[in-house]
Parts: C-alpha cells; structure tokens; sequence
C-alpha cells in the first residue's frame, strides 16, 4: 500500500496529450530532445517499494529522471492477474504515447510479445526475458556469473565447510543463482556442504517479500550447522541476515550492496552481496533511447560487462579477494564456465 | 408474504445495491481527496474508457472466469458450506486439465471436452476430500479447503517440475501447450475491435443456467437448501445429510473446475507458473454481492471484472494506484452487506407499520384472518 503511494511521480495528465505524441521508430529516427521521451514502465508483482528487483529498476529509472530529464510513468501487476492484464497494461502505455517502455520482469514475456506486433512504431524492453520482436530490447543477466563468486566466497568464509542457499522462489530464474552459488563453493572448496532451501513456490511469490520466512528458514540453515548462507531471496533477505545476527553467523546479500542498504543492525553479518544491476541496464536502455541508439535483441550483462559483481562493502572479503578475482578473470576469459542449473 | 411483483417490494430490493454503490462511491471520494488525488479525474478515467470497446469484451472476458468462481463458492454458500478451497480447487484442475490436454490428440471438440471433464474430476475430487473430513472425522470444511488450497500449491509446483518444457527465451515454465484442437476459438462479438471475447462464455451462461434449475427445480435441490436452512430439520424430512455435503461439495468442486477453462482454452493454452491464482476468492467476494442469485452473481462478476479492468488506465491515465481498485471493490462489499441489513430491518418495520395500521383499521378481524401481533412481530 506505501509502494502505491509512492508510485505517483511524474507525468501528470497523459491521458489528455496522447494524441500529438507520435512515436519515434526505433533505432533511425534520433535527436528527440531529451525533455520529450516519455517512459513507461511495468513492474511485476511488488512494484516499486519491493526492497528488490523491482526497486532496482525504480531506482534506474529515477536516475534516468533526474539526469537526463525523462518523463516517466509507471504501472505496477496486481497478485493473481491473467495475462491479458499484463498485455492491457503495455498497450495502454504504448497507446498513451510513451515510448520506449520498459516491462520489468520475465512474466511480461508472452504479453509483451503480441503488443510489440500492434506497436510497431513503439520501441519495448524486458528485463530478465528473452522475448523476440524486432522493436524489443531484452536486458538480460549472467546471475550465474556473480553467484559463482560469492558461492567461491563463502566457501572460502566458512571454517565447517558447510554453506548454504536459500531462494525466494521456486522458478527457473533463481535455479541460475544457485547453480551458480553452487559451482563456485564446489570449486573454491571441494567437498563442501551445501543446503538449499526454497521459501516459496509458484504462484505464491511471496518469498520474495517475506522476511520471516526468511528468518526461519535461515536459523534451520545456521543450527543445522551452516556458517555462510546466501539469501537469493529480495526482501526476505532481511530475515537471513536477523537469523545470521542471532546466530554470530555471516550472510551473503543479493541484487543491491546490501552491506550499505540493509538494516544498520545487520550490516556487518553481510560478507558480500551478489550485485545485478538491474538499476544500471535501465538506465543504461534509457540513455541509449535519448540517444536513439538502442538496438532490438538481448544485451547481456554478465561479469565481463559489469552487469553483475560481488562487492566488496565492509572489508570482510578482503583477505580472499585476490583468489575471488583470479576467478573473476577465469570466467571472463571463458577458462571457466559457469553452469545454469 | 405477498406477491413478489408488488413495486413497493421491488423498489426497497433494488434500493440496496444501489444504496451501496453510492455509498461506496462517497467513501472512495473521501480516499482519493485525502491522499491528494483528482477525485474527478479518477471517475472520468474509471466511467470513460479510452476504448470502450475493448474495455466491454475485456470486462466480459474477466466476468466469465468471475463469474464461475463465483458459481462455485454459492453451491456451498447455500447448503451452508463455506467452501474456500475454491481457489486449489480451480488450479488443481486447471492444471490436470493442460497436462492431460498437452499431452493427447484427440479430433477438435473432442479434445476441449476431456479437458474441461479432467478439471472438473480433478477439482470435484479435490473437494471431495474436505467433504469427506467434514462428515467423517467432524474438520470444519473451513480449515480443510485452506489447507488444501496451499497442499495444491505445492503439490502443483512439485507436478509442474515433473512435466514442464521451458518456454522459448524465457524464465518461464509450463506444461505442454494444448494443440489447436483443443483450443476455444475466440469470438468477435464485439464490432470494431481486435479483442476477442472467450468462446467458453457461453458455457459460463450454460452453467448459471444449470445452477438455477438445479437448486430451484429439482428435488436434489431442495433438499439441499434445506439442509442449508436447517440441518435437523432436512434429517427430519428424510435426507442423508452426509451424503449431502459430500455430494454438495463434489458439485461445487467440479463447478471450480470450470473456473480456469476460459483462461486455459482461449487464452494461455498452458499452466505456466504466471497462471492466475487467487480466482476463488474473488469468486467468494462476488458470491457474497450477488447473494448467490445467478443474475445478480453475473452482474456482480461483471462490476468485478470492470473494475479489474480499469485498474491499468486508473494508473497510467489518472495517476491512481491499483490498490483504489481494491479499495473501491471492499467498499462496495462491505457497504452491500450493511446496506441489505439496513433495507431488511426497514422491511420489517414497514410491514410491521402496514400490519398494525390494518389492524387499527378493521378492529372487528379477530377471527384469526389476519395476522396477529405476535405474527407480526415474529
């Protein structure tokens, strides 16, 4: 209810100066003045206010605001939708005259499939999808890359050999992240114990919201014996990291530097965060549109190109840092590959 | 009681939903101005759509999935079970529905009816079990459905592991998607759009039909509302009273399976996990407005539906968060439920002033043929 409140932003009467707007194809017409784009942008479930994902793209967003003096809206999914919502949502944006819009989140995938055939002069971008149509943009991460280097530290971290990997949600996307945390452990420490524990499971997203769930599943981890536990889990992170405090137990955070954004109380209990920055691909997308360079297809951030990374807020990963960036190197040289699942 | 065309009667009846629009239109007023919002703007964008067309097929689209939901929650709502457990009913079913659908080749129709009768065995069955706790083991169908509805969850999710193919180029996943034959074509009702309404709207229609005749015109019906009313007294009359709320709850499952078929048939062809979830309770919601009369569920799902409809443009156009529409379906509940109160004691009051001034003005009647005071106090 607060994230709808804030969502309240920007561009105020669009309903009324849809007509004038005509929209620039993609890529070849340039030099809109920067005043003129007008963004939109869909949230999955959460919205802005998430402490996650969502809010990672809200903050590229602002950023692109502020900065480059956009003109933004914004629209967020409701619990339980069909996907006709989700395709009534991109359609009244695009017919409303802003473009490019940006949906946010690999749900959008079918929706914005069959909107982007009706918009053809509108130009789409999906976060985490790799949705095709020649006027769509698909910002996309290697989270397997960045995983496998806090998976490599926390096996590093923990003197039981014993390490663990909670997810919010059961699906496809955070199966990268522990394949991922999975690997790097595996290589850094062979033979290390590693439990992985799922919050919740689809169509129940709360896991990606919840901090006690967090919490509980994160104190079974840490009595079970784990020293390190990585929550790939938004905000019920949040409740790992109290678990990890209780316990004198150490957190790895995910998406955004945790060790500057959580809690004070919990902040040194986090040794690092696995960073995905969503924030920097939508800026980034936004910029190029004020541009008018964007391309249609999927840009990757992975490791190479700093769309993810481990950080390094605290001073806790320190003393393993020159091993973590040997694999850094080996990834981004292609010696190692990390696996997807 | 008198007749039931009496205009009088017919007046106070539709006085309450109406009542309970405006009142809840008041209070919506009251939110938005408090939270710093254009009040007329938001009812502009709410009552004019940008395309009403589209916002008209749409709003039947949604109404037709409402609508079942809410089908299934009055089956029990009138043999006084509370049957929650639509909502793990429906996607129970629904998703036996799309594996079974995936996964044969059946001539076109053909195919449409298996699944539609796997969701509907599927989802009975599901129901059936809260059925089966309640007259066996004495468990409040109130508990078991809740428990049932988050085991459906889980068990869909584990089901959906076991068979799923990734969608092409996304973190998506799903059952196989039905072939064509066993799809519902959409139907262009609607001139001068692209949107298409759910050929499965005409089984929803099918179905309130069937509902209406069964309660009012069949014997299976009547017992069953008066097992509803009175359980003591229908064990009285001669019926099996636990053989009803199975059996009760076996129809309200199977009409749960019905609940998700427009969505499987017409529009997503697979259970992904963005499958909508949450339908049996909007449908607990909509049972409750359209007190269980299949008009008035219909046009309940209908209000519903265009709600949720405009919740898109509420939010682009006017700046309003989603959640006014939430808030705007909850007022409307809870000002329906006070206002029916309201119109019922006014009702009584009033009959109890009609009665009392005949009386004062045929003082002789004391022979029984007209009501007597403590009748008309009862």
């Amino acid at each position: 209810m607060i994230a709808g409140a804030l969502v309240l932003t920007g561009c105020g009467g669009g309903g009324n100066s849809t007509s004038n707007s005509t929209a620039t194809s993609s890529g070849s017409s340039s030099a809109s003045k920067k005043s003129d784009l007008k963004i939109g942008l869909a949230y999955d479930v959460g919205g802005r206010g998430d402490q996650s994902f969502n809010d990672a793209a809200a903050a590229g967003l602002d950023k692109a605001k502020s900065e480059l003096g956009v003109k933004t809206q914004e629209s967020e999914a409701t619990q339980g939708e069909p996907d006709s919502a989700k395709e009534e949502r991109l359609r009244t944006l695009a017919s409303a005259g802003f473009n490019p819009v940006i949906a946010v989140g690999f749900v959008y995938s079918a929706p914005l499939v069959k909107v982007a055939k009706e918009f053809p002069n509108t130009h789409f971008a999906i976060v985490d999808d790799l949705a095709v149509a020649p006027n769509i943009s698909n910002l996309v991460f290697a989270e397997e890359q960045g995983s496998f280097l806090v998976g490599a530290a926390a096996a590093l971290k923990s003197p039981a050999k014993h390490v663990g990997f909670i997810g919010g949600v059961d699906v496809p996307l955070i199966h990268k992240f522990q394949a991922g945390f999975e690997a790097g452990a595996k290589t850094a420490v062979p033979g290390i114990k590693i439990d992985v524990k799922y919050l919740t499971q689809p169509p129940d997203f709360s896991g990606f919201g919840d901090p006690a769930k967090g919490k509980t599943a994160g104190q079974g981890m840490y009595d079970a014996g784990a020293d390190v536990v990585f929550a790939a889990a938004g905000g019920s992170g949040g409740g790992v990291f109290e678990a990890a405090k209780a316990k004198g137990k150490f957190a790895i955070g995910v998406d955004s530097d945790q060790a500057k954004t959580a809690a004070p109380a919990v902040k040194d209990v986090i040794i690092t965060s696995m960073l995905k920055k969503v924030d920097v691909a939508v800026f980034d997308f936004i910029k190029s549109a004020t541009e008018g360079t964007y391309n249609a297809g999927p840009r990757v951030y992975d490791l190479k190109a700093g769309g993810v990374d481990y950080s390094t807020t605290g001073g806790k990963v320190d003393d393993i840092k020159s091993k973590l960036d040997a694999y850094k190197a080996d990834i981004v040289s292609g010696k190692i590959t990390v696996p997807t699942k | 009681m008198k007749t039931a065309l009496d205009p009088r009667r017919l007046l106070i009846g539709a006085s309450a939903p109406v009542l309970a629009l405006l009142f809840a239109v008041a209070v919506t007023s009251v939110v938005l101005a408090t939270a710093g919002k254009d009040v007329w703007l938001t009812w502009q964008t709410l009552l004019q759509p940008q395309d009403f067309r589209r916002a008209l097929v749409l709003t039947i689209n949604q109404g037709t999935y409402i609508f079942l939901s809410a089908l299934a929650v009055a089956i029990g709502f009138r043999m006084n079970l509370f049957n929650i457990g639509v909502d793990g009913q429906y996607r129970m079913g629904a998703f036996a529905g799309a594996v079974v659908g995936g996964a044969v080749t059946l001539p076109t129709g053909i195919h449409v009816v298996v699944i539609i009768l796997v969701s509907m065995v599927v989802s009975a069955l599901w129901a059936g079990i809260a059925g089966l706790l309640k007259v066996t083991r004495g468990v409040s169908e109130v508990i078991s459905t809740i428990m049932l509805n988050a085991i459906a969850t889980s068990l869909i999710a584990y089901m959906l592991r076991r068979v799923q193919v990734p969608v092409a180029g996304s973190n998506n996943i799903g059952t196989k998607p039905i072939p064509g034959s066993g799809r519902v074509p959409g139907l262009g009702l609607v001139p001068g759009t692209p949107a298409e309404i759910y050929g499965l709207v005409f089984l929803a229609i099918a179905a309130g039909i069937a509902y209406h005749v069964l309660l009012n015109r069949t014997r299976f019906g009547f017992d069953l509302r008066a097992t509803g009313r009175s359980s003591t007294a229908a064990v009285a009359s001669g019926v099996d009273v636990k053989r009803m709320v199975v059996v009760a709850m076996l129809i309200s499952g199977a009409a749960a399976g019905l609940v998700g078929m427009p969505i499987l048939l017409g529009e997503a062809y697979s259970y992904s996990i963005t499958f909508p979830a949450g339908l049996g309770f909007t449908g607990i919601a909509v049972a409750l407005l359209g007190r269980n009369s299949p008009i008035g569920m219909a046009l309940a799902a209908l209000l519903f539906g265009y709600l949720n409809v405009a919740a898109n443009p509420l939010q682009i156009l006017a700046n309003v968060s989603t959640e006014v529409v939430a808030i705007i379906q909850g007022l409307i509940l809870l000002s329906v439920v006070v206002a029916y109160e309201v119109v019922r004691r006014y009702r009584i009051a009033a009959e109890q002033r009609r009665v009392a001034r005949e009386v004062q003005e045929d003082p002789v009647d004391s022979d029984g043929s007209g009501p007597s005071p403590a009748e008309v106090r009862a």
